[in-house]
């Protein structure tokens, strides 16, 4: 078996060209800085270091801001201060999990993201799986009206959808928010093309050994698949995570609220303590951020690959 | 989004076994693995939003005892007369205006630079990146406090850098708060777009500068005459995704003005989640909802027509 799947790995050229790609690419840029053209020199790396400035800044504010007294974050933001953390102490942290329910609301996200995420690749691969790999009568008709609901955007069904999930009791649930962004068109295409290379002889080969259509897709496909789960997670968890327009419509008090709604309710409810508030958003900025700086190469390949499929 | 028509003339061999379908055990397998999609989909994508359109016809409105009659095309109406639909309309096309251009030219920019065989340009592809993973609330939340016009960084280095000639009131003013909310915009999304640039531009054939470069091509010839036209499909789609993402604009007003001041940065997206969801609103929401898809489809038509198949 170990043999079969490296040789699928070889010819499926969608499962290999992905992982290529991030290997062509640190190929690439590393391997010409050996025929180094002394080229441009210091100007170059200032220009590239004024533009990581911009970017760097208002990040570099946030975490500072997380370690300082809340008076001071406004009252040094306009100083160069701003880059200290004067008096510098965990009671924002402290308190964002106290009167902010950080603990809660962080639970409330991540339950949201892991059941969205995980269910999510689970269904959206079976279908791919099941339009490339298993086709029925009626399956091309399937394809073409998942390929045209990708023009569909959450936007244009929120309001409507609000109103059904009221009707059956939904609203201010975990359900209301996992429900609607399991199934995505988007990752159902990604899995058709990505399935639609595998050799139909190495399926063959694991009925032959007595697997069934099931355990071919989890022990067969679904592993020397690993690219596509992971683009389409990391695609998937940076919008999950992030999302703001539909926990405002369905969710009213805090005991189901995910983070970013939790931060926009922080800071328009006086008394503001920005202290707390750059507490928060720190603390919900380092899942996201530690997993980028983890799997840098698969984010980077994960967007790339979001542009070509679109 | 960018799919349709790719797949329309690539859809190969399409299926293993070609030509005949298999056995009617796997077909109905093939059919199970794709059920509870099609369930998901159809209840949850495809179903409201054929419900918008009918709704959009009625008085539909949340938790009202009246009962729901057709009114035709009333709420359209009412939107289309509505001063605070067009000014909201507006800003988004005013949005678009800037910010399409602006990112995306940016995000070919940086995408050059960091395209360059130089030590440590990785780090900087990093960075660039690094606003993408912080969502945009959280993004909207910081720039909120550099705009502070009085404590904020911004105004801070304006000063600094004008000998105090120049500043703003920044989200406070309604001629400023529109260019605040792009700026922060820009900072959390340019990234992604670099990032897409940036594998485009790896991928164009290494040859077409080589020979540029004996044709005599100078540098800014050879960006001219090979990677623009190389890249230029790539670009329609990050240009056209950015101009459904500017119509699209909700999270960053949410967080730091709410469309204020003076309706300076509503939104379509504002509007339509205050009439649907604040003032309850079902049927009027879902027709703002149905406005703003047809102007999607447009982006993707407009989209579609102007990229060019690669054969």
């Amino acid at each position: 078996m170990a043999d079969s799947s490296a040789q699928v790995s070889g010819s499926a050229t969608a499962a290999r060209s992905s992982d290529q790609d991030a290997k062509v690419e640190l190929r690439r840029t590393t391997g010409l800085s050996k025929r180094v053209r002394r080229g441009p020199g210091w100007p170059m790396y200032l220009l590239l270091g004024v533009i990581a400035l911009f970017f760097l800044v208002p990040l570099v504010f946030m975490v500072v801001g997380a370690f300082k007294p809340d008076h001071l974050v406004l009252a040094e933001g306009n100083t160069i201060r701003a880059f200290w953390p004067t008096q510098a102490s965990f009671d924002n942290f402290v308190s964002a999990f106290v009167r902010a329910r950080f603990g809660r609301l962080f639970l409330n996200s991540v339950i949201i993201s892991t059941f969205t995420v995980g269910i999510g690749l689970i269904v959206n691969s079976m279908f791919g799986y099941g339009l490339s790999r298993l086709p029925f009568r009626g399956s091309g008709v399937v394809l073409l009206g998942v390929i045209a609901l990708t023009i569909i955007p959450l936007e244009s069904v929120a309001v409507p959808l609000l109103w059904v999930m009221s009707q059956v009791g939904l609203r201010d649930t975990y359900t209301v928010q996992i429900l609607p962004f399991i199934a995505n068109p988007l990752f159902i295409y990604l899995f058709y093309t990505f399935f639609l290379p595998i050799p139909k002889d190495l399926e063959d080969a694991a009925r032959v050994d007595g697997a069934g259509t099931v355990r071919t897709f989890f022990q067969i496909a679904m592993p020397i698949s690993k690219p596509a789960y992971a683009t389409v997670a990391i695609l998937s968890y940076m919008f999950i995570w992030g999302q703001l327009l539909w926990p405002v419509l369905v969710t009213a008090g805090p005991d189901v609220r995910p983070l970013p709604l939790g931060l926009s309710v922080l800071i328009h409810q006086p008394p503001i303590s920005w202290g707390d508030v750059m507490a928060f958003a720190f603390m919900m900025t380092l899942p996201l951020l530690i997993l980028f700086i983890v799997f840098q190469r698969w984010f980077v390949h994960s967007v790339a690959r979001s542009g070509i499929k679109g | 989004m960018g799919a349709q028509s790719d797949t329309e003339s690539k859809r190969p061999p399409k299926r293993p076994g070609a030509g005949q379908l298999p056995s009617r055990d796997r077909q109905i397998a093939g059919f199970l693995f794709c059920l509870p999609g099609i369930v998901l989909l159809v209840s949850m994508l495809l179903g409201p939003f054929l419900l918008a359109f009918g709704l959009s016809f009625t008085n539909l409105r949340l938790g009202s005892p009246l009962p729901v009659r057709f009114i035709g095309i009333e709420n359209f109406h009412a939107i289309l007369t509505s001063e605070s639909f067009w000014q909201a309309l507006g800003n988004n096309l005013y949005f678009t205006a800037v910010v399409v251009p602006v990112q995306t030219g940016f995000a070919l920019a940086l995408a050059i630079l960091v395209n360059q065989p130089l030590r440590g340009v990785l780090a900087f592809r990093s960075i660039y990146f690094m606003p993408v993973v912080v969502v945009m609330t959280v993004a909207a939340t910081v720039w909120l406090i550099l705009f502070n016009p009085e404590r904020g960084l911004v105004n801070a280095f304006l000063r600094l850098i004008s000998g105090g000639h120049l500043e703003s009131m920044w989200l406070r003013a309604p001629e400023s708060a529109m260019p605040a909310i792009m700026i922060m915009s820009i900072w959390q999304g340019v990234g992604f777009q670099m990032i897409i640039i940036l594998a485009a531009l790896q991928g164009i054939p290494k040859e077409l500068y080589e020979q540029a470069e004996i044709d005599g091509a100078v540098a800014g010839q050879r960006f001219l005459y090979v990677t623009l036209p190389q890249l230029r499909n790539t670009l329609i789609f990050v240009a056209t995704v950015t101009m459904i993402l500017a119509f699209r604009l909700f999270d960053q007003v949410w967080v730091t003005t709410r469309g204020g001041p003076l309706g300076a940065t509503r939104t379509m997206m504002i509007e339509m989640v205050e009439l649907g969801f604040e003032r309850q609103m079902i049927s009027r929401g879902s027709a703002v909802a149905v406005i703003f898809f047809i102007i999607v489809v447009a982006i993707t038509i407009l989209q579609r027509s102007l990229i060019r198949e690669e054969k």
